[in-house]
Formats: structure tokens, sequence, C-alpha cells
């Protein structure tokens, strides 16, 4: 767990650290932040409470508690990481613990464009090329330098080409991300389209 | 690449521009927000000094967090009464629509937005929870937004996404009797698998869903997130017209007209194309249950929780994972397993026909005195009907607790939870680990009618037995 917390901003080239694996397919995200931790008006405290059930279950003994995972900020995943709910706790629960890059087999949709939104760059392997890494990862300490521009992760003796959708992987080098000021440069095509949708002309004044 | 069906008229109808990654902005035609997406986001306007564009697109109520035993603020619990009261606050700030506690058309967001007439064919609709898919019943493109694309579209209307493939699902022939919407979307999900449908938005169709009553089909397409699609939709027809006139926020008049011709235009045309279609026959699916902890480990009432060889390789790992998480052996039969908590509502199914259904069952029957069984209306508005129908007292005569609307159990942020390793029979849409508000609480999903048979039996039980009685 990162006792500080930066939060990403601007362009993103260039992410490297400590992996850390969890082994699994479909891992929901109400196993990444249970719903009672949702009970809050800002994500601040939720770092500590990523993973709660299953790290009270393993005591000890899971990934995220382990001493060699502590500062590890690349998560290792299999299949379906982040299905379930929209809660966009999830992702920023993995970010204020120090997760900074996610790399797994495939991500739910709508966890993979959360993780997008708040800067964390999310990327796809072949399973095999997973298991490799989580072998790896398992025995000792395992470093990776994930390059954004070419879509690969470097080790001491490996190397991995990545895969990442090409418009994420474009607002990470252009820092559009985040997103709110790229939308709202196109004002008056915003305008332009409330003028013209059809239902907001028959569906006025509602209240 | 799909052409000409509904979702790519939607789509282009809606796109604003092509953002210079790649991805499309989209307009969002409605936006719905509640209690525990919405107070980050409002947050951030603040701190990027920006305001709610237009704030007559977005409609909010509470559900996550209500009590529903005791709705009189404040409420004991001071985080839920500061979450509520962050939404009054953030609504009233933004001069946004707020149907709160007792207004008449409070409840949960996925069952109040049809209700009141909101949701409506060709729109694009966008709500900080993955339910959101609910609304493509009506044939719009409905889909979940994280926190941040809240944000993004109080700030500017729109999101930035991908286009998504389209997937249809043809369901030849109907339903059998006892068998319902929630049966079928199960055996969907279970044919497919739970990440099948990442990257499609899915269209339901065929003679068996245009059979379906609006409500049923919001059923349907509520779950297609439990199938990986962040979107399903229906096409409109005379069924969705007749549900939406003269609700509350129909068009009126003239425009009714307008708008139904215009409606009828976005159906997918005949030679559309798909990226691909699935087929299968309605006819066939039987009451379904879960037995595992996704929402693609089902089997039909009569079956057996599958072996480990009968299962494709991909699955045989989250299988292993249930079979311990569940405490079920593979072999065993789901039937007659023993049941602690019952739970009827959620915006998978806690509408009218779904409470009428369900009290169908439990008329001049009792729960078993081994269950704590509960139902929780979807709304004020659900309530009030059911009400007037009798229905209350038919699940109070039968021992059920009749509660005030909110999404309670179906994922525990109130206080009903399940307690321990408890197993419920669930009318929700997630099975997941500790879902149910308690870390080892074991669920298993089913239809309302099937949740009522079982808290008669106190076990898992085939409904088709009382209906036929």
């Amino acid at each position: 767990m990162n006792p500080e917390f930066n939060p990403p901003r601007g362009r993103i080239y260039q992410i490297e650290g400590k992996c850390i694996s969890l082994i699994g397919n479909d891992i929901d995200t109400d196993r990444i932040i249970p719903a009672r931790f949702l009970k809050c008006i800002n994500f601040d405290s939720l770092g500590e409470s990523v993973f709660e059930d299953d790290r009270a279950i393993l005591r000890g003994k899971h990934p995220f508690d382990v001493d060699e995972s502590k500062d590890a900020s690349i998560l290792i995943v299999n299949s379906n990481f982040g299905c379930g709910s929209s809660r966009e706790h999830a992702p920023q629960a993995l970010l204020r613990w120090g997760i900074k890059a996610i790399i797994g087999e495939s991500f739910a949709e709508i966890f993979y464009s959360n993780c997008i939104a708040i800067g964390i760059p999310c990327f796809t392997l072949p399973k095999n090329s997973i298991k490799d890494i989580q072998k790896y990862n398992d025995n000792k300490n395992f470093f990776l330098e994930i390059d954004i521009k070419d879509s690969c992760a470097k080790s001491k003796d490996l190397i991995f080409n990545l895969q990442i959708k090409e418009s994420s992987r474009k607002m990470f080098l252009s820092g559009e991300w985040d997103a709110t000021s790229t939308l709202l440069e196109n004002e008056n095509l915003i305008e332009n389209k409330f003028n013209d949708l059809p239902y907001l002309k028959f569906n006025s004044n509602y209240f | 690449m799909s052409q000409n069906t509904l979702f790519d008229k939607v789509w282009d109808l809606h796109k604003v521009s092509s953002l210079p990654g790649g991805s499309d902005q989209i307009f969002i035609g409605l936006h719905l927000i509640h209690e525990v997406t919405s107070p980050q986001a409002f947050g951030a306007l603040k701190d990027k000094n920006l305001k709610v564009k237009f704030p007559n697109r977005t409609v909010a109520t509470v559900d996550h967090i209500v009590p529903t035993d005791n709705q009189s603020r404040p409420f004991k619990d001071n985080l839920a009464e500061q979450m509520i009261e962050t939404l009054e606050r953030n609504c009233i700030e933004h001069k946004i629509k707020f149907f709160n506690i007792g207004s008449g058309n409070q409840g949960i967001v996925h069952v109040v937005a049809p209700e009141l007439g909101l949701t409506q064919p060709g729109m694009t609709i966008a709500c900080g929870d993955s339910h959101t898919s609910t609304h493509g019943a009506f044939g719009s493109i409905a889909f979940g937004i994280g926190t941040s694309q809240v944000r993004d579209v109080l700030a500017s209307q729109t999101i930035a996404m991908n286009k998504l493939k389209v997937r249809q699902i043809w369901c030849e022939k109907k339903l059998s009797n006892g068998v319902y919407a929630k049966d079928l979307v199960l055996h969907i999900i279970n044919r497919l698998g739970v990440k099948a449908g990442v990257g499609f938005a899915y269209e339901f169709a065929g003679p068996a869903i245009s059979a379906l009553s609006m409500e049923e089909r919001m059923t349907i397409c509520n779950m297609s997130i439990e199938g990986g699609a962040r979107c399903g939709y229906v096409n409109p027809d005379e069924t969705t017209f007749r549900y939406i006139k003269e609700r509350l926020c129909a068009p009126q008049n003239k425009n009714w007209d307008k708008a139904v011709k215009w409606w009828q235009s976005l159906k997918s045309d005949e030679n559309s194309i798909y990226d691909d279609v699935i087929k299968l026959d309605a006819s066939e699916v039987e009451p379904t249950v879960t037995w595992g902890i996704t929402p693609g480990q089902s089997i039909g009432i009569n079956k057996q929780i599958p072996h480990l060889e009968d299962l494709p390789p991909n699955d045989k790992f989250i299988a292993e994972e249930a079979y311990e998480y569940m405490g079920f052996k593979p072999g065993q039969s789901i039937k007659d397993t023993p049941i602690d908590v019952c739970f009827i509502g959620s915006c998978t199914n806690g509408r009218m026909s779904d409470l009428r259904v369900a009290a169908n069952v439990l008329r001049h029957q009792k729960v078993s005195k081994k269950v704590k069984a509960f139902v929780v209306p979807g709304s004020e508005k659900v309530a009030n009907e059911a009400k007037q129908e009798g229905l209350d007292k038919i699940f109070k005569d039968a021992g059920f607790q009749w509660r005030e609307p909110g999404c309670s159990m179906c994922l525990a942020m109130n206080s009903d939870k399940l307690i321990g390793n408890q197993v419920s029979a669930s009318s929700s849409n997630r099975n997941f680990k500790g879902r149910q508000g308690s870390p080892s609480g074991r669920t298993l999903l089913m239809s309302p009618a099937m949740v009522a048979a079982a808290a008669i039996n106190g076990k898992v039980s085939d409904v088709r037995e009382f209906l036929n009685k």
C-alpha cells in the first residue's frame, strides 16, 4: 500500500514497477471493493479496503498483504477482471492502494473504461504469457518496465508485446484520458446536437 | 461491422464528433443519477470550476442506501444520511429534478425512469450503474458509466466511447408455463458465458421476445451486463408504445403521434447486418437457478450441478472456486437445496408483474418457518399499486415482510444483509461472493415465482408444481 497518493496527471508514457499477481477468472467489482465501502462521498479512504473480504479470509496471505507485494504497482490478472458493477470505486481503490497499470487476459468493459478515465492503462496478453509472469512473480520480485508508445513490457530477461486499444493508447500519450476538457472543446457541436435531436423537441418541459 | 441496426441508427444520431484518439463523442439524451456514484462527480465539477450543462437532462432518485424498514429522517445510519443529504444538496445547487423518498416516485432508478415515461425509444441513456442496460427494453441505447463519466455527462452531456459491435440473440418459439424472462436471460448467460458480451451490444429479438411485456423485456435487458454486454436492447413495437402512452413524461397530444412515427423508424432494418447472430429455442428453457458465484453458473431446476469434466476448459477454474464457496458437490441436484432467506425485489425483478406472479404462488400458502422472507417493491409507485391490488396483504398473510422501496439486499448497502453463510433465494441479478452483505453468504438467483416457491417449501423448488395445483 502506497502511503502517499499522487493521482496520475497529463501524458502517461511509461510505467515501471514491481508486479503483483492475482490469480483467478471473473474477479468481480464486489470482491475488489465490497458494497459496504461504497458508503462514502469521496474515494480517499478506499485504498486500504481493496479486496477486504478476500484478504480477511486469507489472513495475511492475500497477494495484497504479503511482504513481497509491498510497493507493487503493476497488477497481473486473468480473464474478465472487474466484471459486475460500474462502481468506479473499484479502480479507485486499486489506484489508491498503489496500482498504476494492469495487465490481464481480458477485462470487463465498464471496469476497463473506468480505468482509462482515471489514468490506469490496462493491457492484455495471451493466457500463456500471463501464466509466465504469474509464475515468475510467484517466486521472486518481478519488475516490468511498460512503454505505452511501443506497447511493450520489458523485464530483465523477457519482453512482452502488450495489446491495448489504439484509442486508449493515444489518450494516454496525449493526456486526453482525462476527458472532460477534450469533450468541452466541442461545445458548439454539443449545442447543435441538443437542438437537433428529434425527441428533445417532442419531450420539452417535463417537470 | 454492423449496419442499419437500431444500435447503429441511435449511435450515429447521437455522435457529436470523432475524437482524436479514435473513439466517438456521444451525446447522452437522458442522464440518471443516484446517491452512490454521483457525489464524487459533483465534487470533481467543483474542482474544475464547471457547471451542469443541461440540468433538465439529468434526473435523480435515491435507491442504493435507503433503509427498507424505517425511512424516517435522519436515517439511523449516519453515512447513509450523509449520502442522501449530499444528493439533495447537489440537486438543489445544480437545479436537477430529484424524486426523493415520499415524492410518490422514488425507487430504484431503473424502475422509476421507465414508469415515469422518461425512458423512451431512440434515446441514449447513461447512469452510474451497470444495470442501466435495463432501459434498452424500450429500444434505447442505455449503458452504465463510472463516476468520471458521470462527471463528463454533467459537464458536457457527452462521453467518449468506442462504438460497440452488435450481436443479435434470436429467441424462437415462446416460454412455457412457469418459465419467465428471468429464466430466459439466465439461460442465455449460461449458454454464451459471462464475458461473451464484452465489446457488444445485445439485440434481443424473435417471437419469444416480441411476446414479452415491457417489464419482462426490462428483466432481460437488465441482465445483459451479467453476460458482459454493457448494453442490451429490444426493438420498439406496439407493446413499447402502449406502455409509454400517458405516463407523466410521455409526449403529449400532437407530439405523441410524431414520437410514435419516429420511434417506428428506429427499428433494425430487415436487411440489417449484425456482427454476430445467435439463435435459441425459448420453449426449451426450464425454471433456472444459479448454483455458483457468477450469473453464468446456472442450471434447470431438474438438473444436477455440473461435473468439472462436463465444463469447457475456461470455466473449470471458477467452477472449482464455486463448489468450494457454495459448499456444493458436482452432480448434486439443485432442487431441495435448503434456503434461509428469500428476497423478492431489485431492478431485475421488483416491478408489478414480478410481485403479481409471486403473490399468485403465495396465495393461501405459508412461508416455511425456517425462512426469513421479505419483499422490497422497486418503487413507491409499485408499492402503492401493489397495495391497491391487495398484494401486500397476500405477501404478509403468507409470512413475507413487506418493506419500503429500494435496492436493499440485491447489494446490501443498507441493513438488509445475509448473516454468516446463509443461503438466499433471490430475484436479484448477482450471485458474486459476498454480494448480499455477508462475506460468506450464498446467493441462488431465480425468478420471483421460484423465490416464492422456495419460501413456501424452505428449499429450492419447481414453481410449476404450485401453478399446476
